[in-house]
């Protein structure tokens, strides 16, 4: 039996030159990304459905939005 | 979205800017834009400053964003390496440093004081109208010169960077952030 595989989008942070200012949270409509600890953001792969407006939204833009199989 | 108290800050931020055009000694207000952010993430290692209450990147996000006046473009790579970022955190305080100075100088009495404000570390503005003498002594003024002068230098930068970038691309090289963000990775250093 083969599995089938489901392309979604997703937001993916670039964690590494996130500066955590928290601009992708005030915009998800859907409140999947919070900053970790002050150090970086964080998008919760079950919420987000890579709408896209925090990446719009991020200052550095270190947000992309990926398809990725579930 | 609901708009909670804290989403008003910028007015706060707008505010200030106008009151040191009035009476400098307002300009002493700015350091909680300082103790605030720092005690923060010292307390509980996290950046609720700059997610929550920083009324300045709420101004920028307003100007920029609602109002239209920024492009949109992405910031360049350089501006948002850490080799910019710490090195401009380094500049700042230099700069702030050099500030404490000239306002020990003029508690000292080796000074006079100097009733300008000082842009982008280099322009020297006249702002004698905001200065209405002797309640306090004169090092009190120099250090409100001095730190208004700060906090207008961030906001005229920040400005450019949201004309030319995106509305908070302040928020990529703001010192405080940059600071509050090492506060957080030291102190979460060792937690999984």
């Amino acid at each position: 039996m083969t599995s089938v595989k489901k392309k979604r989008r997703r937001a993916v942070v670039e964690q590494a030159a996130c500066v955590a200012c928290g601009c992708c949270v005030k915009v998800c409509p859907l409140r999947a990304i919070e900053i970790v600890r002050g150090v970086m953001a964080q998008a919760d792969g079950e919420k987000c459905v890579g709408c896209g407006k925090c990446a719009r939204e991020c200052p550095a833009s270190v947000i992309e939005i990926r398809e990725v199989e579930t | 979205m609901k708009k909670r108290w804290y989403d008003y800050l910028w007015i706060a931020s707008l505010l200030y800017l106008l009151l040191g055009f009035f009476n400098i000694l307002f300009a002493w207000l700015g350091l909680l834009c300082f103790f605030i952010p720092l005690i923060i993430s010292v307390v509980s290692g996290a950046k609720g400053y700059c997610n929550r209450y920083c009324g300045r990147g709420q101004l920028f996000g307003l100007l920029g964003g609602r109002f239209g006046l920024s492009r949109k473009k992405d910031i360049p790579g350089w501006m948002k390496s850490r080799a910019f970022r710490y090195g401009f955190l380094a500049f700042f305080m230099a700069m702030f440093l050099l500030m404490l100075w000239n306002t020990y100088l003029v508690f000292a009495g080796a000074q006079d004081l100097r009733q300008a404000v000082t842009l982008l570390w280099t322009f020297r503005l006249p702002w004698h109208w905001a200065y209405h003498g002797a309640l306090f002594h004169p090092g009190v003024a120099q250090f409100a010169f001095g730190f208004y002068g700060v906090m207008l230098t961030s906001t005229v930068l920040g400005l450019i960077t949201m004309v030319l970038f995106k509305p908070r691309s302040w928020c990529v090289y703001c010192p405080m952030g940059t600071m509050t963000q090492l506060i957080c990775r030291a102190k979460n250093r060792n937690r999984p």
